[in-house]
């Protein structure tokens, strides 16, 4: 037996207690492969997660990033919640605008969150107040940009022994 | 040129001041004596020449390995090819007590001061091997957390290319160092242009 298989009834349960507890903040569900995705809002993302451990039982988060939609300006929050005792995971989502990327910290749910966060700051630059110890966490201390945001040069402007001709620009 | 064989059979050069036969004794001895003055009881040459040939048949080589070509050279070290025919017997993972640094695989930005300490960290005189194409340009990682090149902060004496290269050539590429090692004056460290190099890199 593989270990996800979907969990119609799971899933449903998920979708009628958040569209109850959050209504309109709950912006849109579907289901990618075998994961419920759930997206909403920044101001409610704290309160859904706490929602999803404390009366759904997500007892573990698996992983968590950052995106950057260049295209309308925001940077996303992607969270991954499993239930260990129901064989059962969804993915959360929510977006911030680029100008002002905060979001609450999650270390007081899981302290999984605490490196996850890190990095979501090391390379997107999204902050999560709160957080206890939020400073890079792979790339050098002083680097001076967030390298994972779409406007960020990926080649290193250092190196002085390209030949632009080379490769066809 | 000496020729020496590699276990495939297949021959490559080495210095001639180095491992030779001398027919005239009637065995292969391991290294040839540098020129000099031979006569009933006694053998003069220059302080340099012997100090070199010391220094570069017993070198102990610091081995920074990163990434895959640490693994080509586990191979080195190990019986097929063997290091320690050159004299490089004991491999030293303190940098004091280590007198060639050996830096193999992909060097992060981050990872950069660390190198750096460990390159300040051993005593003249030192010499620095640069392994496969990461080690010595950044290869194909050119992006922002890779280091491109070592030689944006230390000194490299030999670059070895290949990716990763193999165990023959990492041969050759200590052999080159030996060479060095061998000819080296014993005032070069005290030199302006090696304290102007040393400068260069911010090393003092």
């Amino acid at each position: 037996m593989p270990a996800f298989v979907v969990k119609a009834d799971r899933d449903q349960l998920v979708i009628d207690q958040l569209t109850a507890a959050f209504g309109a903040d709950i912006l849109s569900h579907e289901r990618i492969a075998d994961m419920l995705v759930i997206n909403t809002t920044k101001n409610v993302l704290h309160q859904v997660a706490q929602h999803c451990k404390e009366q759904l039982d997500f007892n573990f988060l698996t992983t968590m990033c950052g995106m950057h939609y260049s295209e309308r300006d925001t940077l996303g929050l992607v969270m991954h919640l499993q239930s260990m005792r129901k064989g059962h995971r969804i993915r959360l989502k929510a977006e911030v605008p680029l100008k002002e990327p905060v979001f609450p910290t999650f270390t007081d749910l899981w302290d999984t969150a605490n490196w996850m966060e890190r990095e979501a700051w090391d390379f997107f630059g999204i902050q999560f107040t709160g957080h206890p110890n939020l400073k890079r966490i792979l790339n050098m201390e002083d680097f001076p940009a967030f390298p994972l945001r779409k406007d960020y040069p990926l080649e290193d402007p250092t190196r002085e022994d390209k030949d632009d001709s080379m490769f066809g620009r | 040129m000496g020729l020496i064989k590699d276990p495939h059979g297949r021959e490559f050069s080495r210095p001639d001041n180095q491992l030779a036969t001398r027919p005239e004794l009637g065995k292969p001895t391991i290294v040839r004596a540098p020129d000099g003055h031979e006569g009933a009881g006694f053998f003069a040459t220059k302080l340099a020449d012997a100090v070199g040939l010391a220094r570069q048949n017993s070198l102990w080589p610091l081995p920074f390995a990163t990434s895959c070509c640490g693994i080509e050279f586990m191979a080195t070290m190990a019986s097929n090819y063997d290091v320690a025919r050159f004299g490089m017997e004991r491999l030293s993972f303190s940098p004091r007590q280590s007198d060639l640094l050996m830096v193999m695989g992909t060097i992060a930005k981050k990872m950069a001061p660390v190198l750096r300490d460990v390159y300040t960290q051993m005593a003249e005189p030192k010499w620095v091997l640069s392994m496969g194409a990461c080690a010595s340009s950044g290869g194909i990682f050119d992006t922002y957390s890779v280091l491109q090149g070592i030689d944006r902060i230390i000194p490299v004496d030999v670059y070895i290319p290949g990716c990763p290269p193999r165990p023959e050539q990492v041969i050759d590429g200590i052999l080159k160092i030996q060479a060095l090692v061998g000819e080296e004056s014993l005032r070069r460290r005290y030199s302006k242009e090696y304290e102007h190099l040393l400068k260069t890199y911010k090393i003092d």
